[in-house]
Order: C-alpha cells, then structure tokens, then sequence
C-alpha cells in the first residue's frame, strides 16, 4: 500500500487556481486564464486516476475488502473534546470513483470551453469559477465527515448559483440562479437538520464510525421517536431531504430545468454529471446506516427515485427546448440511480442495486455531459436552443451527429455502450426486491429511448430547415471532448464493477438475467422505433396525437404545473395569508408606536424652545432663583 | 480696635455688597454695567474670605493670599471681558446685552 497522502493536492490545485484566476481576473489575457485552468486540471485529472489506479489496481495480493482509507486528517475548530469540525481526505471506492467521474468531465469541460467560452467578455470569470467548482466537489467526495461534506455541499450550491447566473445581463439567467439557490437551500434545511439529529444521537460526525456495521449506532439504534417514528428515520429522511434538494428529486425538481440559462458546458458539468448526483453520493455515502437503521427512510428513497424517473420522462417527451429535454433526462436517470440504491441490500451478491446505482452514476456522468457538451456544439451552430428550428443538421455536423448518436444509443440502453450495462444492473436489482418499481423502470427505460431519439431525430434528421448561414463543424477543441467523452460512454461498461466499488468493499460474481436484459433492450428498441416513426421525416402524426391527447399533452408541456403550484402557495398562502398580515401589524403597530414617541418628544421640545431665549439676563435669573431655592432647601432640611 | 467690630458687620457688608452685585447683574442693561456688578460681587467675596481669615484662624494666610488672587484674576478677567465688549460693540454696534441674542434657539 502506498502512501495517499498526495491526495491533498486533489482539491487544493483547483483552490488555488480559483484565486488565482479570480484575483488576476481582467489582468491577465483570457486566452491565458483558460490554458492556465485547464493546465492545472489536468494535472488534477492526472493525479486521481494515479489514485484510482493505486487503489484498485495496485494492491498487495491476497488483499480483501477495499478499506477506507483516511491519508489526511486535520481538526479545523476544535470546541469541546467531543465536538469539532474536522477537515480531511477518505478514500474509499465510491470516493476514488467519483474522483474519476468530476477530474474526468471537467477537464473535457475545461477543454470544450476554450471553443465555446471563446470570445466571451466574463472568459476567465468563468475559468476562476469552474475552478472553484471542481475544488468544492473533489473537497465534497473525500469528505471523511459529514460536517465538511456539508460545507462543501454549500460551496458547490454557490459554484452552480454562480455559474447559471453567468450572463448576468440576462434577467432569466439571474433569476434561474436564485431560484436554484433558494431551491436547494431550502433542501439543505432538512439536510442540516438531519446532520444535527443525527450528531446528536451517535455523538461524531465521522463517516467511518457511522457507517460502520459493527458500530454502536447500527447494532444499538437508538430510543429516541418523535411523533412515533425512530429519531434515526427522522434524520435520515431529513437528509436525504438535502439530498434530494441537490438532485432534484420530485418535488424539489423545479430548479433544474431553469438552470439550464448557464452557458452549456456549464450544465453539462454540474447540471447533468457531478453536482446533481450529489444526493446520489450522499445516500451512498450513508447507505448502511439508512439499510440497517432506517429501512423507511431507504423505501422513501426509492419511492421518489422511482417516482422522478416516470415523471420527468414523462415531461421530456413533450418539451421543445433541447437543454430543457436533456434536464428533464437527468433527472429522469438520477430518480434511476437512487431507485437502485433504495431497492438494494447490503454486502456482497445483496448490494447489487448499490453497485448498479454507483455503476449508472458512472457511465451516466459520461454519456449525459457527452449529451450536453453534443448539444452545446448544436447551439454552437445554429444560436437557438428551440428544437423546432432544426432539423437536417447531420450533414453540416458529422463529428457531433456521430458522437451524440452514441450517446442516445448508450442512453437507450442498447448493448454494447455503457448505459445498457448500467441500467440492466438496476432493473434486475429491482426485479429482485420490488415488482411494482421493476415495471415503472420499464416503462422508463422505453420513454427514455423515445425522447431522446425524438430530440435526434428532430435535431439530426427530420424537415430540412433554412438557415441564416450555414452551420459548421465546432472547432477542435470542442470536438475533441465530444469524442472522448464518446469513447467512454462505449467503453465504460466493460468496467468490472462488481469487483471494485461494492456496498462493504467486497468483491462479487456477477450473473446476467437474460429474462430482465432482453425485454429492456426490446422496449428500448421500440422506443426508438417508435420516434423513427414518429420524427424521422416531417409527419403529421405527432401533431395530430397532441391534439387527440390534448390535455395529458398539455399537462406535461407545462411540467404537469408544478411551477404553478409552487407559486400558488408562496405566492397566495405564504405572502398574501401569512406575510401581509405580518408586515401590516409591523407597520401598525411596532413602527407606529416608534413612531408616536418621536412625536411627542417632539411636540414637548417645540412647547420648551421658548425658553432658550437668548436673553443672558433671564438665564442668569433662573440660575440665581435656583442656588436661592437650593440653599433654602437644603438649610430647611438640614437643620429640621 | 478691630477686634472691637464683631465679625457680623463684615458679613452684613458683603452680603449686600453680593445681592447688590446680583441686583445689578440680572437689570442692568450695559455690558460695562454688568460687568461692574460682577465686580461687586468678587469684592464682597473677598471681604468674606478676609474676614474669616482674620477672625477664625489669625495665625495663618491663606485667606489673604486667596484675596490677592481674586484681584489679580478680576483684573485679568476684566481685560478679556473689554475685550469681548468691543468685539459686541463692532458686531452690533451697541452694548446693550438684550441685542445680544444670536444663540436662541
């Protein structure tokens, strides 16, 4: 085993490049700012697939489970012997993978910027603010306690906000920005709240003693209820709470598709690959304390899992923006992952859906920023994001129709690409605990086959359109990424997971059920079969089945009103019911009395002036009266 | 003798002396007037201090020496209180202290 310690550098090189390219901002040439930031992350890249490799590969024979292993340990602020905040480095494989996943995407995202930033007034704005991304999440995955994970978890909160407000210029831009913020912060109460509960019951915030099997907080639990439910499943469902917030589980979904105003690589990074399968980590991360402890909390998770991937699928089949659909997708895929997690068990052959989830996170993050960055050389081309405006673009853009392609295929979950591997993990783990959500993650995997073909179709095929001027391959170093990024996502699957990033570490065989792999491949074909039909030429057909479905059509054109709802009640109940009367009685009555001893303080002094006359005799009387009516006063008293 | 006049006639004497001085500070309208009184006043405190002095503790100084003080200090304060006298006079043009009002409210 050799040393880790290394691994420190991991987060701190994109630290110190975010101060460095945020102090010399507008001083430095921005071309420059770009070749330093992507210089720097790949050095980063380099270093953690030197761990990965170390700790997967490089290991003494014999060797078992893969332990956590924690090179670096600092305590931070230290308040009691038994409560402070530490900062430190866990390397375990779901840690070590992730590093992968972000030094991965945001390198290519580094490189597919410098084509598409260039020119941009806020380039190196946007380098110093990547930067400051990839350190809040390289420091959120190697988090050995939950208490900086949280930290880090705010940070990446203010790098999305940040960067969805991008073009600040852009009204609809700042406000997708604060809506994200608010959105997730208000997640982020529940996530506190549980780190707190949770804190409180086991006494550390370290993630190694939690989390261990043989801990005192599995083997005893606790007794403490509230409301009749175990104070464990409150903090835990409180977390995931958190969790859900950054993922944009139903109903805490709202920001997601509106943060598709930042610029494209943007959302391809945080918005589609790393930040939002946060809550996926999270639960991850804690997943034997939500198995052995809270079994509720995990059918919960499982639950809104199953339930986001149905809904949003359902709303990608209607939307028109391309961001919009690809959003919708993620969200779609994420509800996948945490179904996995929440239909799993624990240990070995038993933790399947872990692996699956862990698995999907993986190829998921490859194919769905291959789909942003793909659809970003799209917008790159012809300066619209509206679907309908496109169509025949397969012959201006070979290089991308090919790359995106791959990663429809590899979405669809059609073999060999990745996506396939990693979904038919997750419906078998399904298949095996819970019947109902194996038959919505069918239904799923269909939807998502057609929706994304009928985004290809639309964009790639389809009515040939005129444009302004002819649309032209991206540069190099777009392309570049999107073909890498391509590769992965045919590749990725091959990646024997099973062996490497399991529940308790240990390895397990893994069987293929043909009886669950091939009716998912066959619904995804007739997925696609079924938008060929429908998009491949110009039809009438999908406009005559929007008008014969015209209210399911137009429900899930508008997102089936969540948006609506969520203003209904801030709006009508919070500010018309709750906070009017509030800032009446503030008006009223707390500024009103204020305000009524200002004025008789100030009616008295008006009836007083009078008598700063002027006149140095009257002052001298007053005087004189007063020593006389003293001196009499006090001779009285004093001798009575 | 001295020592034949009770130490009471002095304080009758600077007791009117001082309410004299206080009559004419607080109704007399002139400056130089005014300034007077104040005179007046400082002088029956000096007869006071004298006085006492002489009567209650003969064998010491201090209350003399505190007499010679107040004269020299009137004599001081009378200098700078002309002065501000000529000053009010430049500004107004005369010295009744009623024109002298500037710092009402």
């Amino acid at each position: 085993m050799i040393d880790f310690s290394f691994t420190i550098l991991i987060p701190l090189i994109p630290f110190i490049l975010f101060l460095l390219l945020g102090l010399t901002s507008g001083k430095m040439k921005p071309v420059l700012s770009g070749y330093i930031g992507t210089l720097g992350l790949s050095v980063v890249t380099v270093l953690s697939y030197f761990t990965a490799y170390q700790y997967f590969f490089n290991r003494e024979a014999g060797a078992g489970v893969f332990e956590k292993i924690i090179p670096f340990h600092t305590v931070w602020i230290h308040l009691t012997e038994k409560l402070h905040v530490d900062l430190g480095i866990l390397l375990d494989p779901i840690s070590v993978m992730m590093l992968v996943v972000i030094t991965t995407v945001s390198l290519m995202v580094h490189i597919y910027s410098m084509g598409y930033m260039k020119g941009d007034k806020g380039y190196s704005r946007f380098y110093a603010f990547l930067s400051l991304f990839s350190f809040s999440m390289l420091g959120l995955v190697v988090a050995p306690n939950i208490f900086q994970m949280y930290i880090f978890w705010e940070l990446v909160g203010v790098s999305s906000y940040l960067l969805i407000s991008y073009y600040y210029e852009k009204p609809s831009a700042v406000s997708a920005g604060k809506k994200a913020f608010i959105v997730t912060r208000f997640a982020d109460l529940g996530f506190l709240v549980g780190i707190l509960t949770l804190s409180y019951i086991s006494g550390t915030f370290d993630f190694v003693s939690l989390t261990d099997p043989q801990g005192a907080l599995i083997t005893q639990g606790t007794s403490l209820t509230f409301m009749g439910i175990s104070a464990l499943t409150w903090a835990l469902t409180l977390i995931f709470m958190g969790g859900a917030g950054k993922s944009a589980m139903f109903p805490l979904h709202i920001w997601l598709p509106d943060a598709m105003e930042g610029p494209t690589p943007v959302s391809a990074l945080i918005h589609a690959a790393t930040m939002v399968v946060a809550g996926v980590y999270l639960v991850a991360r804690l997943f034997p304390l939500y198995y052995f402890v809270a079994p509720d909390a995990l059918t919960i998770v499982a639950y809104v899992g199953g339930f986001t991937s149905l809904f949003a699928a359902v709303i990608a089949c209607t939307q028109t923006d391309i961001k919009r659909v690809l959003a919708f997708s993620t969200m779609s895929q994420i509800g996948y992952m945490m179904l996995a997690l929440g239909v799993s068990g624990y240990g070995g052959e038993h933790g399947l859906g872990y692996m699956a989830s862990m698995f999907h996170l993986f190829t998921h993050a490859m194919f769905k920023a291959l789909l942003f960055l793909g659809a970003g050389a799209i917008i790159h081309a012809v300066h619209t994001n509206n679907m309908n405006e496109m169509g025949g673009l397969r012959k201006y853009l070979p290089i991308t129709h090919i790359t995106f392609l791959i990663a429809c295929l590899t979405i669809s979950g059609i073999p060999p690409f990745s996506g396939f591997f990693s979904k038919d993990e997750i419906l078998v783990a399904a298949f095996e605990s819970n019947r109902f959500l194996f038959f919505v993650e069918y239904a799923v995997a269909g939807i998502t086959a057609f929706y994304m073909f009928r985004l290809y179709f639309n964009v790639f095929w389809g009515k040939s359109t005129h444009y302004h001027h002819t649309p032209h391959e991206s540069p190099f170093t777009m392309t570049v990424p999107l073909m890498v990024l391509a590769l992965a996502s045919m590749f990725t699957g091959f990646i024997p997971f099973n062996d490497l990033v399991t529940s308790n570490g240990e390895a397990f065989t893994l069987h293929t059920n043909w009886s669950v792999a091939i009716p998912s491949v066959l619904i995804g074909m007739a997925g696609i079969a079924l938008a060929w039909v429908f998009y491949k030429k110009e039809t009438a057909i999908p406009d005559q089945l929007a008008t014969t479905l015209s209210s399911p059509y137009k429900w899930s054109f508008n997102k089936f009103y969540i948006d609506e709802v969520y203003l209904f009640v801030t709006k009508k109940i919070i500010f018309d019911r709750v906070s009017e009367p509030i800032a009446w009685f503030d008006r009223h009555v707390v500024d009103a009395s204020m305000n009524r001893i200002a004025w008789v303080t100030n009616l008295a002094s008006d009836q007083i002036k009078g008598l700063q006359s002027g006149q140095l005799q009257k002052y001298g009387f007053v005087f004189i009266s007063g020593v006389i009516i003293l001196t009499f006063a006090f001779v009285y008293f004093l001798f009575n | 003798m001295l020592s034949e006049i009770p130490l009471s006639y002095f304080l009758v004497v600077s007791t009117l002396m001082f309410f004299i001085g206080i009559y004419g500070f607080l109704t007399r309208r002139n400056l130089i007037t005014i300034l007077m009184a104040v005179e007046l006043i400082l002088n029956s405190v000096n007869i006071n201090f004298v006085a006492f002095n002489r009567y209650l503790f003969p064998d010491q100084l201090e209350g003399h020496f505190f007499s010679l003080f107040i004269i020299a200090v009137a004599a001081a304060e009378a200098a700078v209180a002309i002065a501000i006298i000529i000053s009010v006079y430049r500004r107004y043009s005369n010295i009744d202290v009623e024109r002298v009002d500037t710092m009402k409210f």
